[in-house]
């Protein structure tokens, strides 16, 4: 079954990032084909390849990373809200007049139609966060 | 048309679980997650609403019963404790995904 995922919620918030994650893996691993996974409001947090959790802590950005490396996953972060908090990527540093970037590998930034694209063309659209 | 209905707040935190057996049909489900577990639990007040709503389908995650230090035994009779594979096929079973956030 082709799935979306919509995260709302930023890593070390509450829980969502975590179970989104778990959730997209369990479904990838039982054969699903993730379509997308949109990152919305604060859950455009998930993309900074800024985070330095301790080491003894999971990396939820590295983590989503490696399972978009894996399953050549398109993860998607909302331009809106990624300019509001300072998620940046080549173009937008630019475009902005910004001195820096940060979006991690295997995200993007793009616009809210890539979340109704997904919610069409998926068969559920499932979401995580406050 | 099934519906899958997802809480994963505390029902002493906000009244997003009852704002979603106001609206599940009978034949529907309902996955508690997260904090929403402690909705699950017997002997609150929750149990009764639970327990009242005889046609749906309960369900709560164990891992998140888990995290909480929540044992299985606490859980209302009825409830099917699931793991994320479950999550994700009950997902799939159903023709709807809807959170109540």
């Amino acid at each position: 079954m082709k799935f979306a995922i919509q995260v709302n919620e930023g890593p070390y918030q509450h829980q969502a990032a975590d179970s989104a994650y778990q959730f997209t893996k369990a479904a990838l691993e039982a054969g699903h084909e993730i379509m997308r996974i949109f990152f919305y409001h604060d859950g455009v947090n998930n993309g900074t390849n800024l985070t330095t959790p301790p080491q003894d802590d999971r990396n939820i950005v590295n983590r989503w990373s490696e399972l978009g490396k894996q399953y050549d996953l398109d993860m998607v972060v909302c331009v809106a809200a990624a300019q509001r908090r300072g998620i940046v990527d080549e173009g937008e540093m630019q475009r902005n007049g910004k001195d820096a970037q940060n979006i991690a590998d295997g995200f993007r930034i793009s616009g809210l139609g890539q979340l109704i694209e997904a919610g069409i063309q998926s068969e559920r659209l499932v979401v995580f966060g406050d | 048309m099934a519906t899958l209905h997802t809480v994963n707040k505390s029902p002493f935190e906000k009244s997003s679980l009852d704002s979603c057996l106001a609206y599940v049909k009978d034949g529907g489900s309902v996955l508690m997650y997260e904090d929403a577990i402690y909705g699950a639990i017997k002997g609150t007040a929750y149990a009764e609403k639970v327990a009242a709503k005889g046609n749906v389908n309960f369900f709560v995650l164990g891992a998140d019963l888990k995290a909480r230090g929540v044992s299985e035994d606490k859980v209302i009779d009825g409830i099917e404790i699931v793991d994320y594979a479950k999550f994700v096929a009950l997902a799939a079973e159903n023709d709807n995904v809807q959170a109540w956030v």
